[in-house]
């Protein structure tokens, strides 16, 4: 339980899908899952004794690699404490959310999925802004077709990818197309921003849009192209409690831990910007 | 490549063939045209390996199948026509019309695998199936004829091609008795009508004796005797041939006069001969008695009954020890001397009635 | 107690026994109630408009021709392929059957991404082929095929190995003797005579190549109108539109239906 890889196989579109499966076929006419306890509101309380049990983050893709490294952290302190990772994209795991799969905290990668959440009267603690991010132009390393800003992605003779609009990544990637008046050659609208990422890796495609942890994440497998003040986009993380956590307390004690001083380092260190 | 049928020769054939580590086909075939052989023996002999051979599906090893003036398979100069060049027609066991096509497009396949343009199949088709009175089944499907017309169809389609040489592979076998005597006529009809040589492959001895003009009987790969019915029935040379017309088959050598048969010794006429030789002992010409016989009888000899078998108005007795035989006397005959099972009798065989052949053929087939 | 048989024909006619009905019952319930779920989510006073719209009509014609183009690629390669493995003995035969089979056994994540590998514009014959033609497969139509006949084509020579094998070589023997060349013998005897497997096996084929998702989304990417079929379609929509999804979900099952059920009739009259 020490090492981030056995999350790392629980993460990707496999788990999620399952899930996703299960929920609608046993939930098709929209039954929630009944509270477990009252909701406690406001902040999340005080770490009362011995915490145990087991918590389930569902946290947006391009949160991947920051959360993996903020369970493991959370686990050193807190030994009683198994913290599962489901990893998929905002969308998805709003939907699982609402369809009453028992998650304890969500971190969406954007405001609309987390306030459609809010909305359905499911979070009993937060939202709280615990971290901002930015995009960013991906290309393989090398950028083999000379990408150099935002009209570039216009070309059609290049291969250019995104992130499903549905999905925040992509979303947000169109918001600043559109404030730089540049309409992309799309080839291929990917589910999540991974997906993404590994296909500009490979060099299967030219360029696209991430957040800049994305490529920073890539350690060197990935350059990034820099898209100026004027045309990017700041995207705001919100986390939150869910009412039906099954181990509300857990729950707390972990967002107090993703937005204590420890949390914020771990975060610049890959990328985020502090909120 | 073969010439035409018309004006072809019989058949060649040395085939040598081995197909696993025990068992190798070694015959020598010899058919002229307008003859029927017939290859006449157990199942696992080698038959339709021959038919096999003859018709192009498996090479031989060594030999030489030679058709008319053409050959068809020489090993040793490198010569081997395909199966779809020669022009072998066979009738196989289970027939294999092919289901999918009516009876009329079997007929017409032949002739239009050859380059035969449809009329001209049609016509051709329809002369056959007139011939072999299967007006009205043109457009049938195999699986909704009856086995003697499945038969007929076989026959047809194979006549179709107009081959030079007619591979019959047991063609009645999978009929019913009545069907097979009905067949059995049909076949001799179509048979003696066809100019070539033929080759009928059997395992039941009726069918060989009334089709064909000579009989090959193939034992583990290799042709023990070949001859006429009559050759077969009065002179046979193996056990198996022996068992074809009921006879007893016996072993030993000859001195004297006397045949030595190891537990036995047997009186015959010929007192010239020596060395060993094959006793033919007819069932009907050995009598039975409850006491000693007397007469001139120069063989007799006590021995106890094994078996009865009742056939009708005969029956046959086995004895054992020291002479193991068939016997054949009238079932009234057994029921009067009350013949059973255990029951000690003596035999009684004149010297003259004893069948004798001189040498012994190069393999033995022992009696089990 | 027990009702007495009634008798229709020869037969009599008894109830089934009351074990196997039970069993069996769970068993179709386990195939009927997730269609059930699916028919109750439908909306169904909005589903003209959802099924005429963009999305659902691009991602039907695309399926359409990419589940039918593989089944005829599969047609093509796979019978001769499938006659290979049955018929002529090769060294390492049995390794390439097992290769044969072994897009049936991995996940279709795993084959898109071995495609990639091949034939994308970095991979090992992909490069060179771009260099040469200017052809690129991933993100077009084209690769769409290519995943769904990688995933689908070895139902047809599997069934087709199948048949060759069990099929009666006497009756190509039959034909060989009546003059009929190979090509006359395949023609009109082998082939005939394994209709019924071929038939199935097509239909397999192009069953799993409709509802392929995950090479082709790995292999050829997702674009509305380029390469996003049904399966693509819908699972995009889930997250945003659900009426959506189930509206194509439910175009999908009817399309499939309809397929498996009017030729499973005409092709296996025979049998």
């Amino acid at each position: 339980m020490t090492t981030s890889n056995p999350r790392r196989a629980e993460r990707s579109n496999a788990k999620s899908r399952l899930w996703l499966a299960a929920g609608i076929m046993a939930v098709a006419t929209t039954c929630r899952a009944p509270d477990r306890e009252p909701p406690p509101s406001g902040e999340p309380g005080q770490v009362t004794g011995e915490l145990g049990g087991g918590i389930l983050v569902s946290a947006a893709a391009s949160l991947t690699d920051a959360f993996d490294d903020l369970a493991t952290a959370f686990e050193a302190s807190h030994r009683g404490v198994d913290v599962v990772l489901n990893l998929a994209g905002s969308s998805a795991l709003r939907e699982q959310i609402l369809d009453g799969a028992p998650v304890d905290v969500f971190a969406s990668a954007d405001h609309a999925n987390m306030d459609r959440v809010v909305e359905s009267g499911a979070v009993s603690g937060g939202p709280w802004i615990f971290a901002r991010n930015r995009l960013q132009i991906a290309v393989p390393r090398g950028n083999p077709s000379g990408v150099t800003g935002l009209s570039d992605l216009a070309d059609s003779g290049r291969l250019i990818g995104l992130c499903a609009a549905a999905v925040p990544c992509g979303d947000f990637a169109r918001r600043s197309l559109a404030k730089a008046g540049v309409t992309a050659a799309l080839d291929t609208d990917e589910p999540d921003v991974r997906a993404l990422l590994t296909k500009i890796e490979l060099g299967e495609l030219d360029a696209g849009i991430t957040y800049v942890t994305d490529v920073l994440s890539a350690e060197g497998r990935v350059a990034g192209i820099e898209i100026p003040e004027s045309e990017n986009v700041v995207i705001d993380y919100p986390i939150a409690r869910l009412a039906a956590a099954p181990n509300a307390e857990a729950a707390s004690a972990f967002i107090s831990f993703v937005r204590s001083e420890e949390g914020r380092v771990i975060l610049e260190r890959l990328g985020f910007v502090a909120p | 490549m073969v010439e035409g049928a018309l004006n072809a020769g019989g058949l060649q054939a040395r085939i040598v063939l081995q197909r696993s580590e025990t068992f190798t086909l070694d015959v020598d075939l010899s058919i002229p045209p307008g003859r029927t052989a017939a290859l006449l023996g157990p199942n696992g002999a080698g038959k339709s390996t021959a038919v096999a051979a003859l018709a192009g599906l498996l090479p031989i090893d060594s030999g030489r199948v030679a058709l008319g003036s053409g050959v068809l398979d020489d090993p040793r100069e490198g010569r081997f026509v395909l199966p779809e060049r020669r022009r072998v027609g066979v009738v196989f066991q289970d027939y294999f019309l092919f289901p999918h096509l009516s009876v009329m497009k079997n007929v017409c396949f032949g002739p239009r695998s050859r380059g035969v343009d449809r009329s001209a199949s049609r016509a051709r088709a329809g002369r056959w199936i007139r011939s072999l009175r299967l007006e009205g089944l043109e457009e049938r499907r195999p699986g909704d004829l009856s086995g003697g017309q499945a038969q007929r169809v076989a026959l047809a389609r194979a006549l179709a091609t107009d081959p030079d040489l007619l591979l019959l592979d047991e063609p009645l076998s999978a009929l019913d008795i009545t069907t097979r005597t009905q067949l059995r006529r049909t076949l001799a009809e179509h048979l003696d009508g066809f100019r070539g040589p033929r080759l009928l492959i059997t395992h039941d001895p009726t069918e060989a004796f009334l089709l064909a003009d000579e009989i090959h009987i193939i034992e583990e790969g290799r042709i023990t005797q070949t001859g006429s019915a009559e050759d077969i029935r009065l002179r046979p040379r193996s056990t198996y041939a022996a068992d074809l017309g009921g006879t007893n088959l016996l072993r030993g050598t000859a001195r004297g006069g006397e045949v030595d048969m190891g537990t036995h010794v047997l009186h015959i006429a010929d007192h010239d001969l020596t060395g060993p030789v094959l006793l033919t002992l007819r069932p009907a010409a050995i009598s039975v008695h409850l006491v000693h016989p007397e007469g001139s009888f120069r063989n007799t000899w006590l021995t106890r009954i094994t078996r009865v078998e009742t056939l009708g108005h005969r029956a046959r007795l086995l004895t054992g020890a020291p002479l193991p035989l068939t016997v054949e006397v009238t079932r009234e005959a057994r029921e009067e001397l009350g013949l059973v099972p255990g029951s000690e009798v003596w035999l009684a065989l004149k010297a003259t009635e004893i069948g004798v052949q001189p040498g012994i053929s190069a393999k033995e087939p022992g009696r089990g | 107690m027990k009702p007495a048989p009634r008798f229709r024909g020869r037969r009599p006619v008894r109830r089934p026994p009351g074990l196997l009905l039970a069993l069996g019952g769970l068993g179709l319930a386990l195939f009927i109630v997730p269609f059930v779920g699916l028919l109750a989510r439908t909306p169904w006073s909005d589903l003209p408009r959802l099924l005429s719209g963009e999305v659902a009509t691009s991602a039907l014609r695309l399926s359409l021709i990419a589940s039918i183009s593989s089944t005829g690629v599969a047609l093509v390669l796979g019978v001769p392929l499938a006659w290979l493995l049955a018929r002529v003995d090769f060294p390492g035969r049995a390794l390439l059957r097992a290769l044969v089979i072994l897009p049936l056994v991995l996940p279709p994540v795993v084959g898109g991404a071995a495609l990639l590998f091949a034939v994308g514009r970095r991979g090992l014959l992909g490069g060179p082929l771009e260099q040469a033609t200017g052809l690129i497969l991933p993100f077009s139509l084209g690769g769409v095929i290519l995943a769904t006949t990688f995933v689908s084509m070895p139902f047809l020579v599997i069934t087709v190995e199948g048949a060759l094998r069990s099929m009666d070589r006497r009756y190509e023997d039959a034909a060989a003797t009546l003059g009929a060349g190979r090509w006359t013998v395949l023609r009109r005897v082998t082939l005939p005579l394994i209709a019924p497997s071929l038939a199935a096996g097509l239909l397999l084929t192009w069953a799993r190549a409709f509802g392929e998702f995950g090479a082709t989304v790995t292999f050829a990417g997702n674009l509305q109108g380029r390469t996003q079929t049904l399966p693509l379609a819908i699972f995009v929509a889930l997250e945003s539109d659900r009426d959506t999804a189930v509206a194509i979900s439910l175009l999908m099952v009817v399309v499939s239906l309809l397929v498996l059920v009017t030729l499973r009739e005409r092709w296996w009259k025979a049998l």
